[in-house]
């Protein structure tokens, strides 16, 4: 459905690509660690390696938990938009296919949070 | 001789006729459409203005009296409250936390329904309706000031009272309930009075004002309930006319019965999603709790809201969609709220805390099906690192729900342990909801919400950091920048409560009223 208006109702997205100084959006979430209470946002370079993100990026977000030094990254499952997806962690964010505000998320087998707890 | 004299005074039922209805007039040289521009274009169809029943007989002079008298009464207890230095009679420094949340979220939305029903008061072609929001609004910026005026006590005490209005167009977690509000008044004039004359005055009302009233004659807060105890008969004058409009409308045509019942989904979700924030507030700051989200939700919603939507059905409405999710989220969302406050609670405008010991038992026997599964280990935890000063302060921005912009910190109806994710492609674009209810909203009027001014998106693009801030300069820290532009004051406004500036004042003032030393 369209937005009843009396004239013509445009207007330019907030957050279009152009408005992040070069960078794009990347959400990610960690399965099972409730403890970070939402997902993350990062402004991103599109030409970082996948495995610059996972290596430099993501400890800093994610660091706190007792878990994240215990993460097999070899096995971590991920998805993309909440299905099953492969990176290649060789290649850029973009030549993974990841575009402006995609949201991935990572699950890592045996690790369930705080007591288990998924926190 | 007999002398016809005139009755000098008008009986009250002439009276009322004269001063509202009788105040209107047929336009002679100007076409009704160019008159109110804004009455037809939602598609409500409306066929005979007259049909509106006023729902109470109030005129203009009478009202000025009986809000004068009403005032008095209220600035005098609020006087007498400065003057006996009643702010250290509140049970805890905590408390003023909830008052910070009230002063900075809420009342400004008062300012914001003043706003709403002025606007409203001039567009319909009725004038019976048209005197009624007028005094709604009047009512509307009576209460913005008169919390302000009460509030204002504090804020020559405590910190985070400073600078409410400035912050509710910055503020991450207060974008919330701003943005309620502007997708309200940008709305127009019906789904207005649906969405705050109905859904959030008459239905949702009570579990905004009856925890924050309440919750502060627990805690001792004389200023705040007597504000509350004076609004009080507006609101019950507001609560009619929320009932009155939907009815009429319905009444009018038949087509308007779609039309209402999707905003009535629009809007309860909508108002829902804001009590968050309530539900969070009574289950974890206020130090004597009055009764748990869950059970205020129970009683409020599920009894009254229930009764009310049975009520309703013979104009053709059911109850609100997402009731399900609703009612089972209602073990959680305070919870979960908490928990993001805690973690961000560097840049929150007012401190935060883990509970007691005494304060947790209360949880996980008010919450028996989720407190001690989900949520104690993770306060738990917080309180035992917090203890080794490693208090957990998270730094990285989170995701936010297109609509409703709160961090995506729901999780999926039935199953606490996942996050809620759903997204959607327009134009070319992704967007993201914390819910099917904000998803569902976003996709009937995409072009209004891709404006959304979403905090973290605003950080990242560079707009929330001071004027002269330089992003590229060397040591350039943007945590710091942000709150300097939300004109929090690092160290004092913000972090933990156990070391805070409140903390340290409230126990030093309170233990020279009570002892020697």
């Amino acid at each position: 459905m369209a937005v009843a208006a009396l004239r013509k109702y445009e207007f330019e997205p907030a957050d279009a690509p152009a408005k992040f100084h070069g960078a794009q959006l990347l959400y990610v979430g960690w399965e099972d660690h409730l403890m970070f209470c939402a997902p993350f946002a990062f402004p991103l370079p599109p030409t970082m390696p996948f495995r610059a993100m996972v290596e430099q990026v993501l400890p800093g977000a994610f660091g706190y938990h007792p878990d994240f030094a215990r993460i097999d990254w070899a096995k971590a499952e991920w998805f993309k938009s909440g299905r099953p997806w492969t990176p290649d962690f060789d290649k850029s964010l973009a030549d993974n296919g990841l575009g402006h505000k995609d949201v991935i998320r990572f699950r890592t087998q045996g690790l369930t949070g705080i007591a288990g707890s998924c926190s | 001789m007999d002398m016809q004299v005139a009755k000098k005074k008008l009986g009250l039922k002439e009276r009322y006729q004269v001063m509202t209805r009788g105040l209107d007039w047929t336009p002679s040289y100007q076409k009704m459409e160019d008159i109110y521009p804004y009455a037809a274009y939602e598609g409500i169809k409306i066929h005979d203005w007259d049909k509106w029943e006023d729902p109470f007989r109030l005129t203009m002079d009478a009202y000025w009296k009986y809000q004068a008298e009403k005032e008095r009464k209220l600035y005098a207890i609020i006087d007498a409250y400065a003057q006996n230095n009643g702010h250290l009679n509140v049970t805890d420094a905590r408390y003023l936390n909830a008052v910070k949340l009230f002063l900075t979220g809420i009342s400004p939305l008062e300012y914001m329904a003043h706003r709403g029903f002025a606007h409203v008061g001039r567009q319909f072609p009725g004038a019976g309706p048209r005197v009624a929001c007028l005094m709604q609004s009047i009512d509307e910026i009576r209460h913005a000031q008169t919390q302000i005026h009460s509030l204002s006590n504090y804020n020559k005490y405590y910190n985070g009272f400073h600078d409410f209005r400035h912050m509710l167009e910055r503020v991450w977690y207060l974008s919330v309930p701003r943005s309620f509000f502007d997708d309200a008044v940008t709305a127009g004039p019906f789904e207005f009075m649906v969405a705050i004359g109905f859904s959030f005055e008459y239905v949702l009302t009570n579990l905004l004002f009856v925890p924050f009233v309440s919750g502060a004659a627990y805690n001792g807060d004389m200023g705040t309930m007597t504000f509350g105890f004076s609004a009080q008969s507006d609101e019950a004058r507001h609560m009619t006319l929320g009932l009155e409009v939907i009815k009429f409308i319905l009444e009018q045509d038949p087509d308007n019965l779609p039309i209402v019942q999707r905003w009535i989904d629009k809007w309860m979700w909508r108002g829902y999603r804001v009590l968050t924030l309530v539900g969070m507030m009574m289950d974890y700051m206020l130090p004597k709790r009055i009764m748990s989200w869950k059970e205020a939700w129970e009683v409020y919603f599920e009894e009254n809201g229930g009764a009310l939507f049975k009520d309703l059905a013979r104009y053709g409405i059911r109850p609100p969609k997402w009731l399900d999710q609703i009612s089972f989220d209602k073990d959680h969302i305070s919870h979960q709220a908490w928990a993001t406050f805690y973690q961000y609670g560097a840049a929150a405008a007012f401190n935060t805390w883990t509970p007691n010991d005494e304060e947790m038992d209360w949880l996980s026997q008010k919450y028996p099906n989720s407190f001690d599964k989900y949520y104690r280990p993770r306060l738990e935890y917080w309180r035992e690192q917090a203890a080794q000063g490693k208090r957990f302060y998270n730094k990285t921005l989170p995701m936010l729900c297109q609509t409703c912009q709160i961090p995506m910190l729901f999780t999926e109806p039935g199953d606490p342990t996942k996050i809620c994710y759903r997204e959607v492609d327009y134009q070319g674009s992704k967007y993201h909801f914390c819910s099917d209810g904000c998803k569902e909203i976003f996709e009937y009027e995409p072009e209004k919400y891709v404006q959304a001014w979403l905090p973290v998106h605003q950080i990242y693009q560079g707009n929330c950091f001071p004027e002269g801030a330089d992003p590229t300069a060397e040591g350039f820290d943007p945590l710091a920048e942000v709150l300097k532009y939300y004109h929090v004051e690092m160290g004092r406004d913000n972090l933990d409560f156990e070391g805070s500036e409140d903390q340290k004042n409230f126990d030093q003032w309170r233990g020279q009223a009570t002892k020697n030393a």
